[in-house]
């Protein structure tokens, strides 16, 4: 008995790194911190009423975005843990099976638990705030896609101490994922972890599409919508349509590693290409659906800290919803090398290049907007600044790897890592830093303090140049990507020593800014000054009409909306005298908190851990429970509350102060 | 009531669309099972093999899609602005594109061959 109870835990849970026993001790020491601090606080109650079973949208936003920064951290120690095995030939620090998991791991979690619950979140707070709506078309469905994201990603991380890490790469291409290759329960890990959290993916991008569409406030016509949320409505677009395509494709690795299925194995007829075709198919519109809320919030930076109009208003919003369709067009380039014959070849070389134009007019745009603006230097707008240089350059080695005959070289090295972490670090994070620094006000009410934050914007986007630069040079001296070490004695070692050194130092330097980012946080929360009239920018558009933060209901009165920009436009007929006349008051009507999106994500989690074990006592009752839950939710009449005007008028005078 | 309309949010009672009626589901529901039985009978049942069996699995695909779209998703019944029909042209444009494309590169890969 003993015996087996040994055996079975030295299998479910991963052993013999020591690296691996410092994090299950860290693990287990922040959940009994996290427990206590509930517990002696008398927090329970409150966690549960105002933030699990909350259907707010404001709520949900800032949750996606904790979330993000603490995959923020995850991720960046894998990549930390990379560059330090990568400074110098022979290290011995990462084995090989280790690095592997490593940079699996670090892959996924920076993609889809990083970048898109951070977009996620800036589209819950924003969106609605931006539109001038009360809250987002389903708020059932928002809190059910935050949790589902939620539980996806905690099944997805616990494999590192659970079971065993993914060690295929972030988009496990079989064989090498396949069941006879990867026999453990990782890939397991990465196939459930991720459906999961893709269900909500999905639902978040259907919800924003009807919530954009359907719940404009008068006179909020499409041409005059935010920059901001002409992004998030041509990314969920692109969500709606790229992420079934992942869905079926690991659908399909599923069943071949569980049910014996052939579709991506050669002995069985099927094809292993075929999943690579398969995957870009989602992967390749994926980095756009990150990248164009992105482009949205820097519109919306350089026109505020330039108090100067958009340049460019229509020409900006085709070239968004362009590139949204472009996106599906472009995907072979991602495997030039797989054999598909010179036609395939260049027909896709010629469309990664057309969709360059669109993204270029997006440059000059932003450059005109800052032509002759009155250009203030807060830190959103460092950051959105910073973004032209890094994404220009990145840009163009993208054009460089589009030319299929030298992607030959390309392919596979790291002229690609560098390419592509410059435009996702320079383009999204840079992006969605500049995002969280410009809106943290409305989210909670007070400014982020500037000198630190600048401290953190130098080091990190110093850090970046000093890291990505030299892979560029070590991309075309031959060292390619996913090498564990490059060993002296082999001799092979081509000389890649110093740029490997510079690299990593320039990974720390991040590292160090990353950690000012915390402090200035930290910092802020502990000595800041309130933002009492819920516009600290000047802003132009609708949100900062509202106080920070905003009230569960957002607006009091609906706006009437009569151009772009249209809080800057009432902000001078409010100086001339002449403000827009606000409707009465009246009852607002909210929706019911619900404990249900809690739950059933749980009970998908509990099904996806029985799935990775091949655990049917635990998959059946947890399907079960989801399907229970869904039954139970359709026969609930769940009718929401009204505001009482008593009670707006009170919180509209707490909030507004006098005014 | 303007306002409260507008954030109404399970609002089926102010826009006045018709969602089908006990007939068309039960139509719906019969003409999506046949065709779905189709198919399955005729590959398991060894009626048709090679291109015709692919044929047939392709068309009642194709039907079996319009049903779901006329059917269920009340496509016709639609009022301007006629945003489900926008999306659906959208996405045709793009299973055709998965579809097409997917077939197109790996017709020519030459390592499968």
């Amino acid at each position: 008995m003993w015996e087996n109870i040994k055996t079975f835990a030295s299998e479910f849970f991963v052993t013999g790194d020591p690296l691996i026993y410092g994090a299950d001790v860290s693990i287990a020491l922040t959940l009994v911190a996290i427990v206590f601090a509930l517990t002696y606080f008398k927090k329970w109650q409150w966690l549960w009423k105002e933030w699990i079973t909350t259907v707010d949208h404001k709520k949900i936003g800032i949750m996606y975005i904790l979330c993000s920064i603490l995959m923020l951290f995850r991720g960046g120690v894998d990549a930390l843990l990379m560059r330090t095995q990568l400074a110098m030939p022979d290290m011995q620090f990462l084995n090989a099976e280790h690095y592997n998991a490593i940079f699996t791991t670090h892959g996924v979690i920076m993609i889809l638990f990083m970048a898109m619950p951070f977009m996620f979140g800036l589209f819950n707070i924003m969106v609605p705030l931006q539109i001038g709506a009360r809250d987002v078309a389903f708020p059932f469905l928002n809190s059910l896609s935050f949790w589902l994201f939620f539980w996806g990603a905690m099944l997805f991380n616990m494999s590192f101490v659970i079971g065993g890490s993914p060690d295929a790469g972030w988009l496990a291409y079989p064989p090498l994922s396949g069941i006879d290759h990867s026999p453990g329960v990782g890939q397991n890990f990465y196939i459930w972890g991720i459906q999961i959290s893709g269900i909500g993916s999905l639902m978040t991008g259907i919800n924003f599409v009807v919530t954009i569409l359907k719940m404009r406030t008068p006179g909020m016509k499409l041409m005059r919508m935010p920059m901001f949320t002409w992004s998030a409505l041509s990314s969920c677009l692109t969500i709606m349509l790229a992420f079934p395509i992942l869905t079926v494709t690991l659908a399909m690795l599923f069943i071949d590693r569980f049910a014996g299925g052939h579709f991506f194995t050669l002995d069985g007829g099927g094809n292993p290409m075929m999943y690579i075709n398969l995957i870009w198919m989602w992967g390749h519109p994926e980095v756009y659906i990150v990248v164009l809320p992105a482009f949205g919030v820097f519109s919306e930076i350089f026109a505020t800290f330039s108090k100067k109009k958009l340049f460019g208003y229509t020409s900006m919003v085709l070239a968004m919803m362009s590139i949204a369709i472009f996106s599906f067009f472009t995907w072979a380039h991602h495997f030039f090398t797989m054999g598909s014959g010179a036609n395939v070849n260049a027909f896709f070389a010629v469309t990664t290049m057309l969709i360059a134009i669109p993204t270029g007019v997006k440059i000059f745009n932003w450059l005109f907007t800052m032509y002759k603006g009155k250009i203030t230097f807060e830190t959103p707008m460092l950051w959105a600044i910073s973004f032209i240089p890094c994404f220009v350059i990145g840009g163009m080695t993208g054009v460089m790897l589009s030319v299929a005959p030298a992607d030959f070289q390309f392919h596979n090295s790291y002229f690609l890592i560098a390419h592509f972490h410059q435009v996702l670090i320079g383009g999204v994070v840079f992006g969605f830093f500049a995002g969280l620094y410009y809106w943290w006000p409305k989210m909670f009410g007070f400014r982020l303090n500037e000198r630190i934050g600048k401290w953190a914007f130098w080091f990190w986007n110093i850090g970046f140049y000093v890291c990505f630069m030299p892979q560029y040079g070590l991309g075309l001296m031959g060292m390619t990507r996913r090498v564990n070490e490059y060993d002296w004695s082999q001799g092979w070692d081509m000389g890649w020593m110093p740029l490997n050194i510079v690299s990593t130092v320039g990974a720390f330097l991040m590292g160090i800014g990353f950690i000012f980012q915390v402090w200035q946080i930290a910092y802020s929360i502990k000595n800041h000054k309130r933002d009492v009239n819920g516009d600290p920018w000047n802003g132009r558009t609708l949100e900062w009409s509202l106080p920070s933060p905003a009230p569960v209901y957002n607006f009091a009165t609906l706006p009437k909306i009569q151009e772009v920009d249209s809080w800057w436009e009432e902000k001078e007929r409010i100086k001339a005298g002449k403000p827009t006349p606000q409707a009465p008051l009246e009852p607002i009507h909210m929706p019911d908190n619900s404990a249900i999106p809690f739950i059933q994500s749980l009970f998908w989690f509990i099904a996806g851990f029985g799935f990775v074990f091949n655990w049917m006592f635990f998959a059946i009752p947890g399907l079960i429970g989801v399907a229970v839950t869904m039954i139970v939710r359709s026969f609930q009449k769940d009718e929401g509350y009204y505001i009482p005007v008593d009670e707006i008028k009170k919180t509209e005078a707490s909030t507004r102060g006098a005014g | 009531m303007a306002n409260v309309n507008a954030n109404h949010h399970d609002s089926h009672d102010h826009h006045g669309e018709s969602h089908g009626s006990v007939k068309s589901y039960v139509i719906g529901f019969i003409l999506s099972i046949v065709l779905t039985i189709i198919p399955l009978v005729v590959v398991l049942q060894g009626w048709m093999t090679g291109n015709a069996a692919i044929a047939v699995i392709m068309i009642t695909a194709v039907l079996q899609f319009l049903i779901q779209m006329l059917f269920f998703m009340h496509l016709k019944e639609e009022k301007k602005p006629r945003y489900n029909l926008l999306a659906l042209l959208l996405a045709l444009v793009i299973v055709v594109t998965v579809v097409a494309g997917s077939i197109w590169i790996m017709m020519y890969n030459t390592v499968a061959h």
